[in-house]
């Protein structure tokens, strides 16, 4: 745990202006792309070839929740499979833990997928004959980890999904949240510092879905792993991402924390898609509030200590609280006991409209 | 130009191939012989050792145990008629013939039709010869098989393996392909050898269609091993060419319905297996 955060901006999987490419004549369009910027409409065009993904560069560090987000046909699915070579891209470079997974021979690849990355998929691809236990300790039978000792690890990992009463069972006696729970379950026994998650929760009704989702974040995070997460729901990226990386036609739109995607939103694409999110929990004090001068020239009779106060990063959930609780009609923003801002009932309103920094 | 020239004979071009396999490959073909001859007396032997209703309670025990109950009923029905039809002797034989047959085209047939799952242009080419080998009146490839193996239960055996194989294979295409796709790539993705894939996920999932392709080939190599009765394989078959050369009506009858009682047990009891596959034991 202590390495994990000491390490927290090493780069645990590295993608550098990665393509693919799928069709017959897939090496001719990579060349014809790289020598003369074809677009992905030409592509199709002369090449009959589909682009999957285009020019996409994305850094995952070590500890971090990282979310694809994108519709279906967005080229999220294929780009998840880039980072672990199940999809041999047609260019670019992908460097998993500093070591180019391109160049890495079938026992090393296979070690590097067995140890270093894990998968959760969104069909949960469990084996129907045999049970939960032997189930989640599949990936550890795979590193060649004795049968007694795997089956330890894996009722261990059942126990941190809650599933430590099904270990016997088949999977079809579960639940599909249950289902998925041993799928998480079989990812963690195998302990690789990076999980791959594709549309897990996708499948599930959305009451269980959010509970794996905070259950998920919580895990994740306790246990210091790295995970890539593709979703085509906005606010599950919202609920789950450290970051955020938008996918649109196989471009990757745009990379920030949900705050910076809701607020500074890169194109009409994006800003379509944050319309219908709630700020509440997104929006932070920082970012709406107005300079203590500012708040002092219009309003000269309020004295500023006097007010509620609140930290930079309280949200605006939190910043309305304070206001009703009030009898004025502003927070103090206060950083290391000096006051840097204050937040008026116009700004958490311009930051609920999603209009921020008035 | 006259169309009677161009006639295509094909028997002209193979028949010398089947004459210098015969004059090159004798000693091949006459281990191949010994080594078959060998393992039928055996199996046969140990069939026909005990007293028939030893080998009864015997059969009716085992399907009841690794089967079902209803299975053993059936084993006890079937197999008590080929007794009192008096055909125990001939019933075992051919039984014997038919496991034979089924143990070599399974050994055959499987490895190939997993290796047409994953290369489709061999499975593209290897279809028509599939329905040659099915589509061709089995009496016809009896003819080289006697010509190189000579007559006896040796070629009746081959001519079966050539029936039983095309069935075998195909379900075991299907059956490979049939294989989901994201336990596939559950495989890949954790690192698991292709030998691990191929035991601990493939085989599993093809299990089902697998055991539907063994139900096909004993049904049909059973069909065929009557066939081979034509050149001297002993067993069932031989009775019944028995009843159609003497027009012996009664013969030809018990005959048959014995091979049908075989026929309902082989099938039963690989149905019987089949069912169990699909449940995995608790």
């Amino acid at each position: 745990m202590n390495t994990a955060m000491n390490d927290s901006n090493e780069v645990l999987i590295d993608c550098q202006s990665v393509w693919k490419i799928f069709g017959g004549r897939a090496q001719a369009a990579v060349k014809a792309i790289t020598e003369r910027g074809l677009s992905k409409t030409q592509v199709l065009q002369d090449f009959d070839c589909v682009v999957g993904v285009s020019d996409a560069s994305l850094q995952v560090r070590r500890g971090e929740i990282f979310c694809i987000m994108g519709l279906s046909g967005s080229g999220k699915s294929t780009l998840i499979r880039l980072l672990n070579r199940l999809i041999e891209p047609s260019l670019g470079k992908i460097t998993v833990k500093g070591k180019e997974i391109a160049r890495l021979n079938a026992t090393e690849l296979r070690d590097m997928r067995a140890r270093n990355i894990g998968m959760v998929f969104q069909s949960v691809a469990l084996l129907p004959h045999r049970t939960v236990l032997e189930n989640a300790a599949f990936g550890l039978e795979a590193q060649g980890v004795a049968k007694e000792e795997r089956h330890r690890i894996a009722r261990a990992a059942l126990e941190k999904v809650g599933l430590a009463d099904w270990t016997s069972r088949y999977p079809r006696e579960l639940s599909g949240g249950m289902q998925q729970r041993v799928g998480l379950a079989r990812a963690i026994a195998a302990d690789p510092e990076i999980i791959l998650m594709d549309e897990p929760f996708s499948a599930l009704d959305p009451l269980i879905r959010r509970q794996l989702q905070d259950e998920f974040r919580q895990l994740t995070k306790s246990l210091g792993k790295s995970a890539v997460f593709i979703t085509h729901d906005l606010e599950e990226a919202i609920r789950i991402g450290d970051r955020i990386a938008i996918m649109k036609d196989g471009v990757i739109v745009q990379v920030g924390t949900a705050e910076e995607i809701v607020t500074k939103p890169a194109d009409d694409y994006v800003s379509d898609f944050v319309a219908g999110i709630s700020r509440i929990h997104l929006v932070k004090a920082h970012s709406v509030m107005r300079p203590v001068a500012e708040f002092r020239n219009s309003q000269p009779n309020c004295d500023v200590n006097a007010l509620l106060r609140a930290s930079p990063e309280a949200d605006i959930g939190e910043l309305i609280d304070l206001t009703t609780q009030s009898d004025r009609d502003a927070v103090a923003v206060v950083e290391n006991g000096t006051v840097v801002g204050v937040v008026t009932i116009r700004g958490l309103l311009r930051g609920v409209a999603g209009k921020p920094a008035g | 130009m006259n169309p009677d020239l161009v006639r295509f004979s094909p028997g002209a071009y193979l028949a010398p191939v089947v004459d210098w396999l015969n004059t090159n490959f004798h000693p091949f073909f006459d281990a191949v012989t010994k080594l078959i001859e060998a393992v039928l007396s055996a199996i046969e032997a140990t069939l026909l050792y005990p007293p028939p209703y030893a080998t009864i309670v015997g059969a009716v025990l085992l399907a009841a145990f690794f089967v079902s109950v209803r299975v053993s009923v059936v084993t006890a029905i079937a197999l008590t008629f080929c007794l009192l039809a008096g055909f125990w002797t001939a019933s075992m034989q051919t039984l014997a013939l038919v496991t034979v047959a089924v143990i070599i085209s399974v050994s055959i047939a499987f490895p190939l039709g997993i290796l047409a799952s994953r290369y489709k242009k061999f499975e593209a080419g290897i279809r028509p010869v599939l329905d040659i080998m099915q589509t061709v009146p089995p009496w016809v490839y009896l003819i080289p098989a006697v010509m190189i193996f000579s007559l006896g239960r040796v070629p009746a055996i081959i001519a079966t393996i050539v029936y039983g194989i095309p069935p075998m294979l195909r379900l075991t295409t299907l059956a490979f392909n049939q294989v989901p796709k994201d336990l596939m790539e559950l495989g890949h993705a954790t690192g698991t050898s292709p030998r691990s894939i191929l035991f601990k996920i493939e085989i599993p999932s093809a299990t089902p269609t697998l055991l539907v392709g063994l139900n096909q080939c004993i049904l049909l190599s059973l069909a065929m091993v009557v066939l081979a009765g034509l050149v001297g394989a002993g067993g069932l078959g031989a009775e019944v060419t028995r009843g159609l050369t003497r027009m012996e009506m009664g013969l030809g009858l018990r005959a048959g319905l014995s091979i049908v009682a075989l026929a309902i047990f082989l099938d039963r009891l690989s149905r019987g297996a089949l069912e169990r596959g699909r449940s995995p034991a608790r």
